[in-house]
């Protein structure tokens, strides 16, 4: 497996059908993004999961995990990152469940956030910070 | 915050429960002058479990005096709510009389005074007293220990644990979980955990490489206690390999893993558990909000922040107990729990005080026979206290500016960084400070204080993210120490402001200038998290310090000018 970037791992469960999102030399705005992934579509808040840690043991590989069940569709982005597109799931009919996790890497603290295309054709979106932190002094 | 009176009634009303906490019994009896032992254990067992927690004793086998801290500000919704309520308020919000033994146990006030008559407090022996004492009234009570247990001493960091291992099992504990023992590094952790005689917990230990809980700790134990089914879920410290250094335990991952905790509680729930106990090492505002996010948790015993109250804290129909630190207090909680739900609780946090409590004589020599080999080093006594030596507070104590002093004319440097732990014993003003009181404000396994440069400008980075680390308004993206400790520079903090923007006005004391962000500075500090720090340990170095001064005597630090809290 060749992946766009080392550090990360990709792993798709069941008939997960993964395709990476090439890196753009300059990124678009994640608007531009999130618009171009759902044709502008509402998002409901409701749909989608993220499982991010809050704080990034090592911010070069930061374990996420997306499900939305009955997605056929999942966008993650890294709303700081110099390239914000990290990848996009794609789930074909058969899949067991539709979950994916993997590894990335995060240029520092920053919004992470996925986008669903769900069964139904609509769009769902979750978001959550995770820090990159230089470390400090546990009680 | 919730009074004790509105407390029991909200209990009662919104879930049938029924509570009741004994402190006020021995804050009155404390203040008539009439405190012995058996009115500190007086307790009308209740319901059919009771549950003893002990949490952060920091490897304080002795008796010790510690004062609680003055300024420990909450930010976002906990703002002004418990534990961030101290001194005066925190007298006031428990019926708390002036000059009682309770306001010197609980309070920071009139401490050097206080001690004097009232005495040291904890001790494991005094510890392993009350613990009996409790079995005798419900000899299958579970004693559980939230952790920071192998760590703080002279004795534990030259057994590499074993000390408190030897003494801990003659407490014979239920179930712990961990923080600092994983600073042995994991080979000697995984050494320990495989010959424990008890469980070795948490749900969010997990395997690095693959992202799984590991094999070595287990998320959960049953006990069946009373005729009642009961599980107790392991937590430990969310952020060990960014708060301390990763490198010693790289193969283990953790976090705080509210969802998966969530999974823990629906299995144990799912395979009978009628009462479902975490012990917990996330610290008390983060254990606040995990209560909310995870259904089904009744009793959270909480450590990690070294809180202590009088009562626990209710958040939805989940109790939490916070049972302070360094020895110093034990929390029983009685439970009637019935037809799979906990109807009703009795609890009391009961004060170590070290002169009322007759010590175990079998721990005493338990704890004697760790300390042996090495009592002649510990006892050397290597200067005095002039004035009081104390470390807890978001911003500093006087212990802590000892040490950045040292740090400052051993090390050479302009500006002096110390770690803002919440461990350590005070000095009272006029007592020897012996090698081992040293040791307890300072002993860790990577105590190497390092000399180096640094701009302005990454210093200032530094202060905004260990700020963070504290005053994030999320708890869950908070760490539970306090600021690091800076000796040479001052600065104003708005604890109200985000990352980025809380730390103004930083000046170098020596010359009176702004700090200039372009400009290198000279750094002595200690306790780097990073692999290869090389520099003499911070013991060696503050007993250097003391030695030439003789008596220490830090004077009010009016370094820090705080804002928004």
């Amino acid at each position: 497996m060749d992946f766009t970037r080392r550090e990360t791992l990709a792993l798709g469960a069941g008939a997960a059908l993964l395709s990476f999102l090439p890196f753009r030399a300059n990124a678009a705005a994640v608007d531009d993004l999130i618009a171009e992934f759902t044709g502008g579509a509402e998002m409901a808040d409701a749909g989608v999961e993220l499982n991010a840690p809050e704080i990034a043991e090592n911010g070069n590989t930061v374990p996420i995990e997306v499900s939305a069940p009955g997605a056929s569709a999942i966008l993650l982005l890294a709303a700081g990152n110099p390239t914000p597109p990290v990848a996009k799931f794609g789930f074909g009919p058969l899949a067991g469940s539709q979950t994916a996790s993997t590894r990335i890497r995060l240029a520092g603290t920053q919004e992470v956030i996925a986008i669903a295309q769900l069964g139904d054709g609509t769009f769902a979106r979750t978001s959550k910070t995770v820090k990159v932190t230089i470390g400090g002094c546990g009680g | 915050m919730i009074s004790r009176r509105d407390f029991m009634q909200v209990s009662m009303a919104a879930s049938a429960l029924v509570g009741a906490s004994g402190f006020g019994n021995w804050s009155r009896l404390a203040a008539q002058q009439r405190l012995t032992q058996d009115q500190l254990l007086q307790f009308d067992t209740f319901g059919n479990v009771s549950l003893i927690h002990i949490t952060d004793i920091h490897a304080q086998l002795k008796p010790v005096y510690f004062r609680e801290p003055e300024i420990n500000i909450g930010v976002g919704a906990n703002r002004g709510e418990v534990p961030h309520v101290t001194g005066a308020g925190f007298r006031r919000l428990y019926g708390i009389e002036d000059g009682s033994p309770s306001a010197y146990a609980l309070s920071y006030n009139d401490f050097s005074a206080l001690a004097s008559e009232y005495g040291r407090v904890g001790g494991l022996d005094r510890v392993a007293t009350v613990v009996n004492a409790i079995r005798a009234e419900r000899p299958d009570a579970i004693l559980l220990d939230g952790g920071d247990t192998w760590h703080g001493s002279y004795t534990c960091y030259q057994t590499a644990g074993q000390d408190m291992v030897n003494a801990m099992n003659g407490l014979k504990p239920d179930a712990m979980t961990f923080h600092w023992e994983f600073t042995l590094g994991s080979e000697r952790v995984n050494e320990i955990v495989a010959g424990l005689p008890f469980a070795a917990l948490g749900q969010n230990i997990f395997d690095a490489e693959w992202d799984e809980p590991a094999e070595a700790f287990k998320p959960y134990k049953f006990f069946e206690r009373g005729g009642v089914k009961i599980a107790v879920i392991g937590q430990a410290f969310p952020y060990m390999p960014i708060a301390n250094p990763g490198w010693m335990f790289p193969e283990y991952s953790f976090g705080i893993r509210d969802q998966h905790m969530q999974e823990m509680v629906d299995e144990v729930r799912g395979q009978g558990a009628e009462l479902v106990v975490l012990l917990s090492h996330n610290g008390f505002d983060v254990d606040k909000k995990m209560a909310g996010v995870v259904t089904g948790i009744d009793v959270i015993l909480s450590g990690h922040t070294h809180d202590a109250l009088p009562e626990p804290v209710l958040v939805g129909e989940t109790i939490i107990v916070a049972s302070g630190s360094n020895g110093k207090f034990v929390s029983r909680v009685d439970l009637d729990v019935r037809d799979g739900r906990m109807m009703g609780f009795r609890h009391k946090l009961i004060p170590i005080f070290s002169d009322v409590i007759a010590p175990d004589p079998e721990m005493t020599r338990l704890i004697d026979e760790q300390r042996a080999p090495y009592a002649a080093e510990m006892a050397e006594v290597i200067g005095t206290a002039g004035s009081l030596l104390y470390r807890r507070g978001n911003f500093n104590g006087s212990w802590d500016d000892v040490i950045c002093d040292a740090l400052l004319s051993e090390r050479e440097a302009e500006i002096a960084l110390s770690p803002g732990v919440r461990w350590g014993p005070s000095i009272l003003p006029g007592q020897d400070i012996t090698r081992e009181d040293i040791w307890n404000v300072t002993s860790m396994t990577y105590p190497n204080a390092y000399r180096t440069e640094m701009t302005g400008e990454f210093l200032k980075v530094v202060m905004e993210d260990v700020a963070d680390n504290l005053f994030n308004p999320d708890p869950f993206y908070q760490q539970g120490g306090d600021m690091v400790r800076v000796g040479g520079m001052g600065y104003r903090i708005d604890v109200t402001k985000p990352q980025g923007q809380r730390i103004t006005d930083m000046t170098l004391l020596a010359t009176g200038e702004a700090i200039d962000p372009a400009r290198n500075y000279v750094v002595a500090g200690w306790a780097s998290v990073n692999e290869g720090t090389e520099g003499p340990p911070i013991w060696d170095v503050v007993e250097s310090h003391i030695r030439k001064l003789g008596t220490v005597s830090p004077t009010e630090n009016t370094s820090v000018t705080v804002v928004g809290a």
